[in-house]
């Protein structure tokens, strides 16, 4: 390899657990320990952790933070409230997605105010780059990189509060989902959120580079099952949800991705605003969708979608879903074939497949939290 | 059977070869344990037609797991005699027992020229360490 990956601070407890390492945006991370279905099974039935170190974590404090934030997402920040978390978009002049990214709001132990933007590893430079140039005085704001400072681990599924707990001083079934607090965790300081990237309930944990060692550990032997990103995939695409160079990109924009929840165009400017107005307007955009395949042959990034053996969108995703026993795929459509229920095929590898678009997600849990 | 009395491809079938009652030589051809270790995960066979005839390294059938595809490939020339089809209903328990159950196809050989290409066990496990997982 050219050049040297990067490595979390728990590339140790991986490579010396099974942990089968990849090349993924650059970072050297697991793919799976053990098997992809005992991890994916683990994280619906009981509990699991990643390492997502790997993703981007920018910081901003001064006053001028929010107005900052609020004119490079695609979601309102302003009326953020201290302990809110949002989903958001950074779109580019012509309303492409540059990323899709998480905005909290939280507060120091002072009270004071400070903001944190959670960013996809492969698009953290790029980020960096767009965001650093729009940084003017006049704002007020200071952005840091911290990634590398701080580690970031997941603990998912339906026991993940109850294993993570003992180690949060914040009582967490106070904290509603999509929020997110400082406090103690293992006796350093940190910041817990009940936020996830799997379709169940769960927290995400940021400490101390040099902490999460000892906080994964008590993790692992309080009964979290260590799980990798094979499985944060199969996980993810059953919940229905997109991933950056799958199903965003910059040639998609945020209606296309049937991201609207997370565009708030009334009253605000930021960088893709104008265009996304006009699309918002616009029709006849592929759209995205899911699909579930009638055999048990997978489609994979890029097959063609058919109709009536006519290319009609290609698949982004997809995988065999291990909740459902059925091969799934999220794709673009032409929108005159979009609504759910349309029967189309896939070509898997020169045979077409009969699928049919069903609604998303493809897997929804039946308690608690529901994303705000 | 014992992986020590087989032979192996580059491409990690294994295959052993018998001569039945009329005197044929037929092999019997399945996927080595590195490999199904390496795929993990097993979703999916297909298997060729009994009577189809294959030429060495032609791709006789697809195994798929939840992350990856890979084509089967035959390490010999000749017929298809018969097919392992109920592996399909049973994907979980190949893994446990590759060199026996697992078994894929047999092939009649029409030429045993391609065996004298084949690894044995000590070779292959070689070639396995020098790819690494």
């Amino acid at each position: 390899m050219a050049t040297a990956l990067a490595q979390t601070p728990l590339h140790d407890w991986h490579a010396s657990h099974g942990g089968r390492m990849v090349d993924f945006a650059g970072w050297s991370m697991p793919v799976q320990y053990t098997s992809i279905v005992a991890e994916h099974s683990a994280t619906r039935n009981a509990a699991s952790l990643f390492d997502i170190s790997h993703m981007g974590r920018l910081r901003f404090d001064g006053p001028g933070a929010p107005g900052f934030l609020d004119s490079v997402v695609t979601r309102r920040v302003t009326d953020q409230q201290p302990g809110q978390i949002r989903y958001a978009l950074v779109t580019n002049a012509d309303g492409g997605i540059l990323d899709d990214v998480l905005v909290y709001h939280l507060q120091d132990a002072g009270g004071g105010s400070y903001w944190l933007m959670v960013v996809n590893a492969s698009n953290r430079a790029k980020i960096v780059d767009f965001l650093q140039p729009q940084l003017p005085l006049a704002f007020d704001v200071d952005m840091s990189d911290v990634t590398h400072d701080w580690a970031m681990i997941a603990v998912q599924g339906p026991r993940a509060l109850e294993l993570a707990q003992p180690l949060v001083e914040l009582p967490l079934d106070t904290l509603k989902y999509y929020h997110g607090a400082e406090t103690r965790i293992a006796g350093h300081g940190g910041i817990v959120s009940r936020t996830g990237y799997t379709g169940e309930d769960g927290c995400e944990i940021i400490v101390g580079a040099r902490a999460v060692a000892g906080v994964w550990q008590s993790l692992v032997d309080a009964g979290a099952m260590a799980a990798g990103l094979g499985a944060r995939d199969t996980l993810r695409l059953e919940a229905g949800m997109p991933l950056y160079g799958h199903e965003l990109s910059e040639a998609i924009d945020p209606f296309q991705a049937g991201l609207d929840f997370a565009v708030n165009l009334k009253d605000r400017t930021f960088t893709g605003h104008d265009a996304l107005v006009r699309l918002k307007q616009q029709t006849g955009r592929p759209q995205r969708v899911g699909l579930v395949v009638t055999g048990k042959r997978v489609p994979r990034e890029g097959f063609p979608i058919l109709s009536a053996g006519n290319v009609v969108g290609s698949v982004t995703s997809g995988t065999f879903s291990p909740t459902l026993e059925q091969s799934i795929a999220m794709g673009y459509v032409a929108p005159e074939f979009a609504a759910v229920g349309t029967e189309l095929a896939i070509d898997v590898r020169g045979r077409a497949e009969s699928a049919h678009v069903v609604p998303l997600p493809f897997y929804r849990r039946t308690t608690k939290g529901t994303r705000t | 059977m014992k992986p020590e009395t087989l032979l192996f491809s580059k491409t990690h079938e294994w295959v052993h070869v018998e001569t039945d009652s009329t005197g044929a030589k037929v092999a019997t051809i399945g996927i080595s344990a590195f490999a199904l270790e390496a795929l993990t995960d097993l979703v999916y066979i297909e298997l060729p037609k009994v009577g189809r005839t294959l030429k060495t390294g032609e791709a006789f059938g697809e195994i798929e797991s939840v992350k990856a595809v890979s084509d089967l490939y035959s390490p010999v020339d000749g017929a298809v005699v018969a097919t392992h089809d109920s592996l399909a209903n049973e994907l979980e328990s190949l893994p446990s027992d590759p060199y026996g159950n697992g078994w894929l196809v047999k092939i009649k050989l029409s030429d045993e020229t391609a065996l004298q290409e084949l690894m044995d066990y000590a070779a292959y496990q070689k070639q396995c360490a020098e790819e690494g997982h």
